[in-house]
């Protein structure tokens, strides 16, 4: 080894902003790292939509074109409530690797790992949500609830996205394996994303269902993204209860999570 | 001289586990101070509470002058943390990992890249800067893992079992890049639970066992703690083994018996004259040996005479740290 300098101490400024950019172009990176997680945010949607509307289609709505008209907002709301896993599988590999050690052990920002790999996952949920709506509108899919509409749906959705990443990244930093990560994270979203208004009218499901479906916070997410994107549904009452509900799983979920990394030695 | 460590009755629980049972310690700037001990013996625990990563349960511990629980920020501008396992991204080449940690640190895009490349350059990884870190050897990944922790110029440079799981050829081209460090005004906490690593690097050491200070000294110091010299044998007929430890048990200074490996046979003496006595006893017995030597004893006989037990490696390398938290 040569001479490395180590007299001089390093200088400049960090803040917490600058810290989660660079934290959340480190989680960017991976992507190139590894192509298939491109594959998963790209080809895997559009296959579930096109299995779904088609394969489904028919048998639930009287045509595959009106079942997309229907399903392509659940489809899209259920894929982004997936999305997170790879913030709770993220973070728990970097706690097990040991570089959220390094990351803590330099001084910096202590929001900014977590913060910063929220911000990943917020460019992952709108690449997903362009690639998605336009292969929908490729399939035939028509907006009805106008421009405005359209995007409040987008906004919403978004926001659903960032929200779920909280109580991803709280089972991603507590879990002590991804086995469990995936565990956990399959036990509670899988029920939630189809026991929900996603791919099938409330009406049709039996009356004890219907209960947990009313309660389940995707319905009400749906629902207001549906209405918003179609036009025609009432729209104020689920959007204001999505709103609530995403304020009350950010609310618990978000001091949970950064307690939790706090307190994870 | 200035102290630039300083930890004073460190104790760490975790639940019923009581990790660090009151270490006290003082490692002086510009120098190597190891932590020695067999896993579990609390050296990653203190290395966490020294680097900021624990609070510790009592005492206090100060790192060139800052205190480690009130002024954690002053403390981490002044470490640099290389951890039991290689603590670098593998899914980005060695230069975006070093990157990284410069923009972290506040340097500018320029400024963190510049560090980068000297860094990949000094630690021989140039030719690997572009390649993901999941490509690199395991030597490659923890030269890399050294340079990380260096991107900030630390003070301090705490490196917990630097070398575990590595081939002979990385270790000595580790020691030697730690030493170049050390001539650079660096200080070094060092924890191992390879003595001959502590014994090589280390200006003092402080040796635990179950979360205490068992010894403390210069490695002459604690190789004087055994008394006298050790004299082996390797008889080439391992039938002779038993023989060979009898007439080597004679020669034992004190009531200790020699100890039998199954090759070797291992004794520490009072006097030099037992090598020519044992040279005559294993001839009359018609015994041919194929190593007969008088040394200093190793730090692991030390350690032995010490603690009552030899460091001994267990199967999981995190001990320390499985109180840790749950699923």
């Amino acid at each position: 080894m040569s001479a490395v300098s180590v007299a001089l101490p390093a200088t400049g400024r960090t803040s917490a902003l600058r810290n989660t950019l660079t934290i959340a172009r480190r989680n960017l990176l991976h992507i190139k790292a590894t192509p298939e997680q491109l594959v998963e945010m790209t080809i895997q949607p559009l296959m579930f939509l096109t299995l779904f509307v088609y394969v489904f289609g028919g048998a639930i709505a009287s045509s595959s074109r009106e079942y997309l008209q229907f399903a392509l907002p659940g489809i899209l709301v259920q894929g982004l409530a997936f999305l997170p896993f790879t913030t709770a599988i993220a973070l728990n590999v970097d706690f097990q690797r040991g570089v959220i050690d390094r990351f803590r052990s330099l001084p910096i920002s202590r929001s900014a790992v977590i913060a910063g790999r929220i911000l990943a996952d917020g460019a992952r949920i709108v690449w997903s949500i362009v690639i998605i709506t336009a292969f929908a509108t490729l399939l035939g899919f028509r907006f009805g609830g106008g421009f405005a509409g359209a995007v409040a749906a987008f906004v919403l959705a978004a926001a659903f996205g960032i929200t779920m990443c909280w109580p991803m990244a709280f089972i991603g930093i507590t879990a002590r394996t991804t086995e469990s990560v995936n565990t956990w994270g399959f036990m509670i979203i899988l029920p939630l994303s189809f026991a929900s208004t996603a791919f099938v009218p409330l009406e049709t499901l039996p009356g004890w269902l219907q209960g947990f479906v009313k309660a389940n916070p995707l319905t009400s997410v749906i629902d207001a993204v549906r209405g918003l994107m179609l036009g025609g549904l009432p729209v104020a009452r689920p959007v204001i209860q999505a709103v609530l509900w995403m304020a009350a799983l950010t609310a618990v979920f978000a001091p949970l999570a950064i307690l939790r990394y706090r307190r994870r030695v | 001289m200035t102290s630039a460590i300083e930890a004073e009755g460190l104790v760490k629980d975790f639940g019923k586990v009581c990790a660090l049972d009151g270490i006290d310690m003082v490692a002086r700037e510009g120098s190597v101070f190891g932590l020695l001990g067999p896993n579990g013996a609390g050296k990653t625990t203190a290395i966490r509470v020294l680097s900021t990563l624990l609070q510790p349960t009592a005492g206090r511990a100060t790192v060139g002058g800052y205190d480690v629980v009130r002024q954690p920020r002053e403390v981490r501008r002044l470490i640099g943390l290389t951890g039991q396992y290689a603590a670098v991204d593998e899914l980005l080449s060695g230069q975006e990992n070093l990157y990284m940690i410069g923009r972290l640190l506040g340097l500018s895009t320029r400024n963190a890249r510049a560090r980068g490349k000297e860094l990949l350059d000094a630690f021989d990884l140039s030719d690997a800067a572009g390649k993901y870190v999941k490509q690199y050897s395991g030597g490659m990944r923890r030269r890399l893992d050294l340079a990380a922790s260096l991107v900030g110029r630390p003070q301090f440079l705490y490196l917990d079992e630097p070398t575990t799981g590595l081939d002979p050829r990385s270790r000595l081209e580790l020691w030697g890049m730690i030493r170049t460090l050390v001539a650079q005004g660096t200080t070094v906490l060092l924890t191992t639970q390879y003595l001959e690593e502590a014994d090589r690097l280390a200006d003092e050491i402080v040796v635990i066992d179950k979360g205490r200070v068992i010894a403390a000294g210069t490695p002459a110091q604690l190789k004087m703690r055994i008394a006298g010299q050790v004299l082996e044998a390797r008889p080439v007929d391992p039938a002779d083994l038993a023989a060979v430890e009898k007439i080597l048990s004679s020669f034992a200074a004190g009531d200790e018996a020699a100890y039998n490996d199954g090759q070797l046979v291992t004794v520490s003496i009072a006097e030099r004259s037992a090598l020519g006595q044992a040279v005559r006893r294993l001839d009359e017995e018609g015994i041919v040996v194929e190593d007969l030597s008088l040394r200093r004893p190793s730090l692991d006989e030390v350690f032995l005479a010490i603690t009552g037990h030899l460091a001994e490696d267990e199967p999981d390398p995190r001990d320390d740290d499985h109180e840790r938290s749950s699923t």
